[in-house]
């Protein structure tokens, strides 16, 4: 049976349509084929996106110029902060988790608009390829930060238009998948799916397509009007033209916060998957989560200002934003809630998935409660643009949703590739990951409130030891990463086959075959009436 | 999503609307020949949004949709009048 599985002639890894090859890999417009094309695609600028990040850790090891100049520091981690934001983990969780599940989820065959589904992924290779040719040619990668701040947007004189260019077109990418997801949620879900009987991950998509859909845009517009104030000096943003650079600010935090949870809405929403299985256990309190999901959507629009609290805003907006901050983290607490008290009283079977989704709350606790410290309009003045700012990015986004990534990843797994993955290679790299994860990030905090700003490649001598750390931090890091991919993709091709349901999930992705057919179902599921996603009882 | 009826929509009401399209345009154009200070700005914004409204309605069909469509309309346009009252927030209190 579980080597039927494997060999099954119709699945969608093996099955051959009109194009053979590679062809029948980037041409196609099998929702599960597309979010292997993201998979593979952003797993590699992901790698790239560490090796330049090992190299800013790497240059920090020591005070002074360790293995790059200043310029270089400065250019690397622009190019950093845009390929981990941009092409990492704003399409992470839904573009390959999403394509994928999706449609599995909610009883589909396919996505809405299967071509303009592909028609993404081929902006997203379009936007990555441009942003790349900002590195190789021209004067020299941009150095602006992955913010593209203004006016040094538009004075810097590295090769920073290919770079927003390239942004742009990724955004394209983004908004089209958000308006497939919109579509496909509303109009495809199979008979019985009310809103109430869908999975949480695909709530969740839900909302973050509304925010891929609404916020994707204003940036787009932005990033166009530095390029026109690069070429022509249209003076939006230069204030020797009249401009407001703080103009450039409010529009660029009016998406770019929002995105904040792009990224991390999925990953909450694969958390809230991985616990109840693991538990084996009705999710606690459903309607909260969804309820809370939607506020993070909503609210989460609304507080852009606390990225520029220093920036010269009014202390009349400083304080609105502030509120607004502390109000948002009130949803966020309602998750961490609601999967702790799943867990309560649990069956609860520790397997690799369950240490990422644990570990995953345990990290964007910790990032969540910095954010307050950083909303916090004192504390604000202080710790704005130093380290302590870093440390708290990375505990969210890569604590949030890079955790959350590799849960799903190890979660569904057997699903995506029909094999099972070692188990044992996965919990030690899970752990060499964590410990160096702490390590890496955990004395940036103490660095912060120490007065050791972000973005300098030189610092005091009384930072030594924090960065010593946090560098050697970063090596071990790695080092479980490596452990983690070298084992995933070892086993996608060599592990032994893995069951339909061998984590006993309760979703529609858990009832087709391992890996799935081309159209997922022989015939579209029927949900019934006392039928539900996380029904153990 | 077979059962759904389709509203067929007369071509007058869209030759109707044309036209009302072109004269708003038009008084769009014309009112700016008049003084009005620190209103010109809003009253360009007025004009368009009443064919925005128009747009949507006819061209959109949203006048003919389900009442849901047209509430995540109206909550997309809540959220960018929420947008703009915010960033006000700066710009009135600078």
């Amino acid at each position: 049976m579980q080597k039927e599985n494997v060999a099954n002639v119709a699945n969608y890894l093996t099955y051959k349509g009109k194009h053979k090859g590679l062809l029948g890999w980037v041409l196609s417009t099998d929702h599960k084929r597309i979010g292997l094309l993201y998979l593979y695609s952003i797993m590699t600028m992901f790698s790239v996106g560490v090796l330049l990040g090992l190299a800013m850790k790497f240059e920090l090891l020591a005070p002074g110029k360790t293995i790059m100049e200043a310029q270089t520091y400065n250019a690397t981690f622009t190019v950093h902060g845009v390929i981990m934001i941009f092409m990492v983990v704003i399409p992470g969780l839904p573009a390959v988790f999403g394509n994928f599940l999706l449609p599995i989820m909610i009883g589909a065959k396919d996505v809405a608009f299967p071509k303009l589904n592909l028609l993404s992924w081929w902006l997203y290779v379009a936007g990555v390829f441009l942003v790349l040719s900002a590195v190789i040619f021209g004067k020299g990668a941009p150095d602006t930060g992955w913010t593209f701040y203004a006016p040094y947007s538009f004075k810097t004189g590295t090769n920073l238009l290919p770079a927003i260019f390239g942004a742009f077109i990724l955004g394209f990418s983004s908004i089209l998948t958000g308006l497939n997801f919109l579509v496909t949620i509303h109009r495809m879900r199979c008979p019985g799916m009310k809103w109430s009987k869908l999975p949480l991950f695909v709530w969740t998509l839900y909302g973050t397509a509304w925010i891929q859909l609404l916020a994707t845009p204003v940036v787009g517009i932005t990033l166009v009007l530095v390029a026109l104030e690069r070429m022509f000096g249209v003076g939006v943003f230069d204030p020797a033209l009249g401009g407001d650079p703080i103009l450039y600010q409010h529009l660029f935090w009016i998406y770019s916060h929002p995105a904040v949870y792009i990224m991390i809405l999925p990953a909450m929403g694969a958390i809230s998957e991985i616990i109840p299985t693991f538990s084996q256990k009705m999710i606690f309190g459903y309607k909260a989560i969804i309820a809370s999901t939607m506020a993070i959507a909503f609210v989460g629009y609304l507080v852009w200002g606390h990225h520029m609290f220093t920036a010269g805003m009014s202390g009349t907006a400083q304080y609105y934003f502030s509120l607004l901050t502390f109000i948002v983290a009130i949803p966020s607490a309602i998750k961490v809630f609601n999967w702790i008290s799943t867990m309560y009283k649990g069956s609860i079977n520790v397997q690799t998935p369950l240490y990422w989704a644990v570990s995953f709350i345990f990290v964007f606790l910790i990032g969540g409660l910095s954010g307050l410290v950083l909303g916090s309009l004192a504390a604000n003045v202080h710790l704005h643009d130093t380290a302590f700012v870093v440390a708290h990015f990375h505990y969210i986004v890569f604590g949030g949703t890079g955790f959350a990534f590799f849960a799903a990843a190890h979660y569904w797994f057997p699903k995506i590739y029909g094999r099972m993955y070692d188990k044992g290679w996965a919990n030690a790299g899970w752990l060499i990951f964590f410990i160096g994860f702490l390590a890496l990030y955990t004395p940036m905090f103490y660095l912060g409130i120490m007065g050791m700003p972000r973005r300098y490649y030189d610092y005091l001598d009384d930072f030594h030891g924090g960065n010593i750390l946090s560098t050697f931090g970063s090596w071990i890091m790695v080092t479980g990463l490596v452990i983690i991919i070298i084992n995933l993709i070892r086993s996608a091709r060599k592990g032994p086959a893995a069951e339909i349901n061998p984590w006993r999930g309760k979703t529609l992705e858990w009832t087709v075959s391992s890996p799935p057919s081309l159209e997922n179902f022989d015939e579209i599921p029927v949900i019934a009436e006392d039928d539900g996603p996380y029904n153990y009882k | 999503m077979s059962e759904e009826k389709h509203h067929i929509v007369p071509y007058r009401v869209y030759v109707f609307v044309l036209l009302a399209l072109l004269a708003l345009t038009f008084a769009s154009i014309g009112i700016t020949s008049i003084e009005l200070g620190e209103f010109t700005v809003a009253a360009a914004l007025i004009f368009a949004c009443v064919k925005t409204f128009l747009v949507l309605t006819y061209f959109m069909h949203l006048k003919y949709d389900k009442k849901y469509i047209v509430a995540m309309v109206i909550f997309v346009f809540a959220i960018f009048f929420a947008v703009i009252v915010i960033t006000f927030l700066d710009y009135l209190y600078r």
